[in-house]
């Protein structure tokens, strides 16, 4: 569905990804760790026209979308859910979930006044508060919103950054469950995320990114096992030897 | 007339002046919202839209075909602007861009002046009989049609930001312009579209107040001027703000130029201007934009 070939964004001077390639299946759910400046959060940003490639091309269904600006990317079906939100602050809730269905609100208006009833089903804690401004709801509730307004778009490719950020870790599970939730009805979701074990637990396959470059691949159960990962991501340091640095 | 009568009379004309800056400022805020511009050509919108409709009306054209042509060639000319000189430079950071507008401003005033030179034109009254007698002071019926354009612009902008859903689409623009982008927003477009919005209001700004001030190449300029310190007093980000704004400084201007000194009327708005920044940067209804650092 997705293919990155030897993509490259700089952020000034500073190289952000580096000779990047990744193929994602349709379907798929595929987690993207990393520490601090690793580069996760520019993929997500390139993909979905945040970021302008300085080499290399994004093909979706085969064809290129390199370079393309967001507003071009959202009406191909690919959705970010930044890691700062963006919401509208001032604005309703469900003035921020109509935006969200932008490019094909006049089209399909009933459409989309379903598509809001399966937002609030799909996190009924935002249910009786669609009156209220977005700058009202706690960071919860506003995380829970912006994943909404990112579905609303009807995304083909959901791109997720750092979802759990500063979250409870109640409310950290149920976005999780959530985003289980979203698996199953089969969209494709990129989940960029600092809480390793969480991310894991709920993707297919998960990539380790170092430095702008992808240093390591698998199934995520497959990483969860991994000693390289459950020493840098998941804490859990072997009594026989000192930590690694990756 | 007696000292109430005279307060009064001044307070009409605070209110006829503070309408006029209030247009201007309601233009400003509107269009800075959306484009993060501050349109500092916002005045020659004005003094062109007038002068175009007192050439047609000389010309023989009714005044309502000559505001609906002056109108609609001035949102044309604000949106070529926008495309032509604001949207290459829409990287560029706000200085550049307020820089750019001053640019446009002195080019129009200098066009104005090379197509309608120095004489000022007049457009006839909209609606005929002498002035209107309240408690002993005069009220000028353009005054009343004035005011009647500010409401209407109020309630209108009102009414478009928030109760429609492309009113809604501007708001996002300028609440969160990545959020906007993310969700399929074209902020370049609306920027067009903003400052052809900011071109019809100030040529039927003109229009009302050309019969009031007549009608000059340059008459842009200050009035520009008193538009920008009004909406920077009612806090540059709120229409309501901009209104309040500009009927506090034109009130104050009359009680200034007719108690004190005319000479003073200028230096009193500047001062205000001054005061508000110094005692209350956000306005008197603006927010403090926090930013996260």
């Amino acid at each position: 569905m997705l293919e990155i070939i030897g993509l490259q964004v700089n952020h000034g001077w500073v190289r952000a990804l580096r000779d990047l390639s990744l193929h994602i299946h349709k379907g798929e759910m595929v987690a993207v760790i990393g520490a601090n400046g690793a580069g996760k959060s520019t993929l997500l940003g390139a993909l979905a026209g945040l970021y302008k490639p300085a080499g290399g091309r994004i093909l979706l269904n085969g064809r290129s979308v390199t370079g393309k600006p967001a507003e071009y990317m959202v009406r191909q079906g690919i959705s970010l859910v930044p890691e700062r939100r963006e919401i509208f602050n001032s604005l309703t809730v469900l003035d921020n979930l109509l935006l969200g269905a932008y490019h094909h609100y006049r089209a399909l208006k009933d459409a989309v006044r379903e598509d809001v009833k399966r937002v609030l089903e799909l996190f009924p804690a935002l249910r009786g508060r669609e009156r209220d401004p977005a700058g009202t709801l706690s960071g919860g509730l506003q995380q829970m919103l912006a994943i909404g307004r990112g579905l609303m778009a009807r995304p083909s490719l959901l791109l997720l950054d750092e979802p759990s950020s500063g979250l409870a870790p109640l409310v950290v599970r149920e976005i999780m469950a959530a985003l289980a939730d979203l698996k199953q009805t089969g969209m494709t979701i990129v989940l960029v995320e600092q809480n390793t074990a969480a991310a894991l637990k709920v993707t297919d396959r998960a990539l380790v990114m170092e430095r702008g470059r992808i240093v390591l691949s698998g199934c995520s159960d497959e990483m969860i096992s991994n000693a390289r990962v459950q020493q840098a991501y998941l804490g859990r340091v072997r009594a026989a030897r000192p930590a690694a640095v990756l | 007339m007696d000292l109430t009568g005279q307060l009064l009379q001044l307070l009409f004309t605070g209110f006829t002046l503070g309408g006029i800056y209030a247009l201007i400022a309601l233009a400003l805020v509107t269009t800075f919202n959306i484009t993060g511009v501050l349109n500092m050509a916002q005045g020659e919108f004005l003094a062109l839209g007038a002068l175009l409709a007192a050439s047609l009306c000389a010309a023989g054209a009714s005044l309502p075909l000559a505001f609906v042509i002056a109108v609609a060639t001035l949102a044309l000319l604000g949106g070529l602007l926008e495309r032509s000189a604001i949207h290459p430079a829409r990287h560029a950071p706000g200085l550049i861009l307020i820089i750019i507008t001053i640019g446009l401003s002195i080019s129009l005033r200098g066009l104005a002046l090379l197509i309608w030179g120095t004489e000022p034109a007049s457009l006839p009254a909209f609606s005929g009989g002498g002035p209107l007698f309240v408690m002993g002071a005069a009220v000028n019926p353009q005054s009343l049609w004035i005011l009647g354009l500010v409401a209407l612009a109020v309630a209108g902008l009102h009414a478009f930001f928030e109760l429609t859903y492309a009113g809604k689409v501007f708001r996002a623009c300028e609440i969160n312009r990545t959020g906007a982008r993310l969700v399929g927003i074209n902020p370049a477009a609306l920027s067009f579209l903003a400052f052809a919005g900011s071109g019809a209001l100030g040529a039927a700004a003109g229009i009302f107040i050309a019969p009031v001030t007549l009608a000059t190449y340059d008459m842009g300029f200050l009035l520009g001027v008193k538009g920008c310190v009004a909406a920077i007093i009612g806090g540059l980000n709120s229409v309501g703000g901009a209104v309040l704004g500009g009927l506090l400084l034109g009130i104050l201007e009359a009680f200034g130029a007719g108690l004190v000194s005319s000479g003073l009327k200028d230096a009193l708005s500047l001062l205000v201007l001054l005061g508000v920044l110094l005692g209350r940067p956000e306005g008197l209804i603006g927010a403090v934009a926090g930013r996260k650092v």
